[in-house]
Order: structure tokens, then sequence, then C-alpha cells
């Protein structure tokens, strides 16, 4: 399948009072026209900065990002914006990120306006289009005045779904979209995401922190912490056959829904490294049980162990997996 | 038997709003054991903190009020205490950990100062130096260093924030702790921690617990017994072996299969169809009726009981009546 979207070494620092603040830290993969890439880590770690600094909601400090070949990175106003067509987000909250003084037609119609799809005064056109994205987020016509107000959160999460695709994009941010879901709403929001990426051939960049959700929905896994990445596998291979000290520990923290299989937990301990200038280096090294001095003395790289499993552990170099 | 530490019997607890009333829980009965851990599973507006509210007896009057049933701790019927013997219980014999550890501690008191409140409340007797000797071990007793007495809440992450507040529920040593979802705003690793650490200090001191959580996960690695709530009616009882083993009710059914499982490689996941009802117009017969796939007109106009399988496990659907024991209970 032809690669869509490739970020090279990017970058995003947010200048603090005592310093800078490596949100983002040389992150690089590809991902392929239709499938999922899963970005897994725990709050902080800077998935989400990641995700809007691909959309340049955050410039990027450094670091490329090629859509479909064309460098987004060098983009001006008009053409960012000719971008944002193909280029969508949903987002985490439903109970933040929509406008409550919008109804559910203004709220979808909005992007439409924007990008100057329909003329303002196409009325009927403008309602024709709401209602067919509403049908395919699985919103029922009658909505089509509510304010979010009136709405659960599942139903508010399908407006964001439905404002994210009213333009038809090709590549879709989703930032941690069922996190703020019950279990029951959740499982329909998973699969109407899944239904309408086969309809439409669409490609996700999902962030989540729940790692069930991501090793259901996504084709590859990109384990990231404080700022760094620290694994990218195929999703069945990195839950068979985690490398990363770090991917180990995440993975034996999910409590199994199954009384018959206890939890073996890697404890992790020591200090969480301070993203704030950060020194050189694994910066999970003060956490993990494997950590030489040498872990701390140079940085990491990113080295493929197996066709498509990335690692970055000095572990693997010296040959100790 | 005697080591029964609670025993809820057909509690109903209502909220009267503008919109109607609010049948936030319907007929509840639960029983926990010295040391035993209940999981309460159910999802939002389904009736568990309300429960738990309600033990505590913090169901805020008006608008809610406890219309019925009885609360037995140790064979006292809570509800029936006034407000100064019921502050007796509170804390010292029942304590809670409330949802959100960012929201539940006093940002402008050190946290040291809010475990020796609990103390000194519960006894009066103690000096002062001895009430903060024991606040100090506390903190060291949840993992955080004694030397951060005088920090202050903001100074801690989120899962020191809850350990603190944990420590906050077991100074006065409690018979019962109340866990209202302790860990939902913690990640996943930091959750491990907090559960393995409650675990440990409840096991130390033969605490029982009502767990309240809408993780299925957390519950199976920590609970002894579970109970699943959906539109304020326990659903399905058991211990955790027979409700995850033998799942009865329908919505346990959805629970599950709205998980993705880390085993398998299912392109779909089996979702409950609907919403939860609007807890002010519930449906006369069964309240999961219109999102249940196996729903009959019977369904839609009777309310099924509670029944009592052979071994113990109870279940709310017409659909398990045949395996009923004494049967019109």
């Amino acid at each position: 399948m032809a690669e869509i979207l490739r970020v090279e070494h990017l970058q995003k620092y947010f200048p603090v009072p005592n310093g800078m603040l490596h949100a983002v830290d040389d992150i690089s993969f590809t991902i392929d026209s239709g499938n999922t890439l899963g970005v897994v880590g725990e709050s902080g770690c800077g998935k989400s900065t990641m995700g809007r600094a691909i959309l340049r909601l955050h410039e990027p400090t450094g670091g490329k990002v090629f859509f479909q070949d064309r460098d987004v990175l060098a983009m001006n106003a008009q053409e960012m914006k000719n971008l944002r067509r193909e280029m969508q987000i949903i987002f985490q909250d439903p109970f933040a990120s929509l406008n409550p003084r919008m109804t559910v037609s203004e709220a979808i119609a909005a992007p439409l306006l924007v990008q100057k799809i329909y003329d303002r005064r196409d009325k009927a056109g403008i309602t024709r289009r709401v209602k067919e994205i509403m049908d395919m987020a699985g919103l029922a016509q009658r909505l089509i005045n509510t304010y979010p107000h009136e709405l659960d959160g599942g139903r508010r999460q399908r407006i964001g779904i439905a404002r994210a695709l009213a333009l038809n994009p090709k590549f879709v941010v989703c930032d941690e979209p069922v996190s703020a879901l019950d279990v029951s709403i959740q499982a329909q929001i998973l699969n109407l995401m899944q239904d309408l990426q086969d309809e439409l051939g669409l490609t996700y960049l999902f962030i989540t922190h729940d790692l069930s959700v991501v090793k259901y929905i996504s084709n590859d896994i990109l384990v990231m912490y404080l700022g760094q990445m620290v694994e990218k596998a195929p999703s069945d291979k990195l839950f068979s056959k985690p490398m990363h000290p770090y991917t180990q520990a995440l993975l034996s923290a999910i409590p199994v829904p199954d009384p018959d299989r206890p939890m073996s937990r890697i404890t992790m301990k020591g200090e969480i490294t301070s993203p704030v200038n950060p020194e050189k280096g694994c910066r999970f090294a003060k956490r993990c049980p494997y950590a030489t001095e040498a872990c701390t003395q140079q940085d990491m790289v990113l080295t493929e162990q197996e066709p498509g499993h990335f690692v970055t552990c000095l572990r693997l170099q010296r040959g100790e997996i | 038997m005697s080591d029964i530490l609670l025993q809820i019997k057909d509690l109903s607890i209502v909220y009267a709003t503008e919109d109607g009333v609010v049948q936030a829980l319907t007929n509840a009965n639960l029983t926990l054991r010295q040391g035993e851990t209940l999981g309460l599973v159910g999802e939002t507006g389904a009736g568990k903190t309300t429960l738990a509210r309600g033990i505590m007896r913090l169901i805020p009057d008006p608008p809610g009020k406890i219309v019925s049933g009885e609360i037995l701790f140790e064979e006292k019927d809570l509800l029936r205490l006034s407000i100064k013997e019921m502050r007796k219980y509170r804390g010292s014999q029942i304590s809670m950990i409330f949802q959100d550890p960012m929201t539940s501690l006093n940002p402008v008191m050190t946290v040291g100062d809010q475990i020796r409140e609990v103390i000194v409340t519960h006894h009066p007797e103690m000096s002062r130096q001895d009430a903060r000797k024991h606040a100090e071990d506390m903190l060291e007793m949840v993992g955080i260093t004694a030397t951060r007495y005088n920090d202050y809440p903001h100074q801690f992450s989120g899962g020191m924030k809850q350990r603190v507040v944990i420590a906050i529920a077991l100074a006065g040593e409690p018979r019962l702790l109340i866990a209202d979802e302790p860990t939902t705003a913690l990640d996943v690793t930091i959750q491990a921690q907090v559960l393995e650490m409650i675990h440990a200090l409840k096991r130390k001191s033969n605490t029982a617990m009502l767990l309240i959580t809408h993780d299925l996960g957390v519950v199976a690695q920590n609970c002894d017994s579970v109970a699943i709530i959906y539109a304020g009616e326990i659903v399905e009882y058991g211990t955790l072996r027979q409700v995850y083993k033998n799942v009865l009710h329908p919505y346990t059914e959805g629970l599950f299969g709205s998980v993705p499982s880390l085993e398998s490689n299912a392109r779909r996941l089996a979702a409950i169809d609907g919403m939860m009802p609007d807890p002010t117009d519930l449906p006369k017969g069964c309240k999961f009726v219109d999102r249940c796939k196996y729903a009959t007109d019977r369904c839609r106009g009777e309310v099924p009981r509670l029944m009592e399988m052979a071994d113990g496990h109870k279940v709310r659907c017409f659909r398990h009546e045949s395996g009923e024991v004494n049967g019109n209970g």
C-alpha cells in the first residue's frame, strides 16, 4: 500500500520558565494509506502534542512532515488551509470540543462553509450534506437542531466525528476519541470508526492511553515515553513480543478481565525523568531494570530489529535480547 | 453468619429533579463479609456512586432521598442513626476514597495535616506529636517519604495525590473501605501500583472493600465478588468466578463484548446497541429491555426479580427462571 504520511525526526519543544520542555523529541514513522497507527503512552508523554504538531496546530520545532510527498511544514497559510480538507482531527473531550452555542447542524456545517465547499446561501445543499454526514456518523436526523448540552457523550463524540469527516479527509488524527465514554458506548464508537475507515478508505493516527483499544484498532503501534519513541511494531507483534523494557512494563500493568489469569506485573521503580532540559540518552533509564551507564551517555537510535519492528534500546544492540 | 460486616437490604434512593423523579437506586441488596472485596460495576449514571454515598449517608438531601431499605453495618441500621452518631462511623468504621484525587484534597492545607486531621478527629485524646507521628507513618505506608509532610497537594503527581487520599481514608483504621473509581483518573502503571497498595493494606488489617469501577479488568484482578448494576438495579450478583465464567445477564454479556480483548483479533466489537434509558422515564418492565437482543413482550410489561440460581449466583432476567431455586423469592 502507498505511504500517505511520513514523519521525520519531529520535534516540538515548549519554552517553560526553567528551560525547554522536550514534549516531542525525534519521532519518525510512516503510515500507509488506509491503515491505522496507534500511539500509546502515559499522560504527559507527548502523544497529543505529536498529533497536533503533525497538523501544525502546534508549530513543530524541528523535523519534517510529508503528506503524500508534500512538505507540510513548508506550506504557506493558503496551502495549509487547502490541506486541512485532507487532514482532520477528532478531539478527546466531546464536552469541551463543541461550541455550546452551535446546533448540531451548525457545528457540522462550519467546516463546509469555512472551506467554501458550499455557498452560505445554499441552505438546501448544506442541509442535505449535513444530513448525509449525520447518517454516516449514526446521528438520528431529528437531532439536527439540538444543542450539545442536550446530548450525551456518545452522541457528542459522533458530532466530533461527523465534523471531522464533513470535508472527506484522507487522514484523521484521533486524539483519545473514546477515552471519555462508557464502555458500551466506546464499543459503538470504535465500531463506527472502523466501518467509516473501511467505507471511506481513511487513514488514522489513533492516540490513546488504553492498550486494549489500541490493539483492537491499529495495524501498527508506536509507544512513546516522555517525548521519545521507544518502540514501533505491528500490533500483534508488539503484544506477543514486546522488546523495549518500558513496553514490557506497560503491557504487564494491564488488568486482564479473567480471574484465572493473575497479573505478573513488572514493577517500575525510581523517579520519572524531567522532560525539561532532559539529559542525553534514554529517558526511561532511571526506571529501567537493565540500565547501564551507556544508556545515559549517548543518544538513542531507532533500529529495525525485525522487519517492521523498531526499537530504541541499547540492550538490543548489545545483543541481550 | 457473624462475619457479615455490611448488609444492604432493599435500598432505594431517588432524586427529585425539575424534570421528574429519578430512580437512582431500586431495591438494592448486597452483602459484604469481613475482609471481602466486592466489585460494583456499571456505567455512568447506573447508580454506583449513589449506592456508595447512600452507605455513608452522604446523599445530598434535597434533591436526594433514601426512600426505603436498611443498611446494616454489624447488624446496626445506619439509616436509623442520628447525624451525630453517624459521624462517628464515618472515617473510623467506614471510609471512602473519592473518584477524583485532584479535587478531593484541600489545596490550602499540607497533605500531612490533612491526614492528621482524621486522626485527631477520631482520637481527640492523642497528643499533637503523636498524631503527627501517626500521620507520618501513614504517609510512609502509602509509599511517600515523611519528609513531604509539609508539601501541598499541587506539588504531587496524580498517583501520589491518590495515595494521600488513600492514607486519609485508612488513617481511621476503618472496617469498610468504599473506593469510588479510585484509579480511573490514573495511568495503567500507576493504577497497578495504587491497586496493589490498597490490596496489601487491606489484607494487613482485614478491611472489607466496596470497589466501584467500570473496568472489568480491575475487578478480575482485585475482587472476590461482583455486582453488576444497570439503571439503578443490580442485574447480576455472584462470586468473581460465577460472574466471569458463567455470564447470565444480557447486559453483563454486552459489557464483556464491548471490551476489546488483548487475546483475540476480532475485527468488530459486540457492542450493546442504544443508550442508557432516561432515568426520569425508565422502561416499565426490565430496564435493559430496549437494548437487549433477547427481549420478549413479557420483559416489557413485567419487572424481573433478582433470581437466585442453585450455586448462589443471582440474576435479574426471565431467561434464567428455570434455573431458579425456591421461586417467587
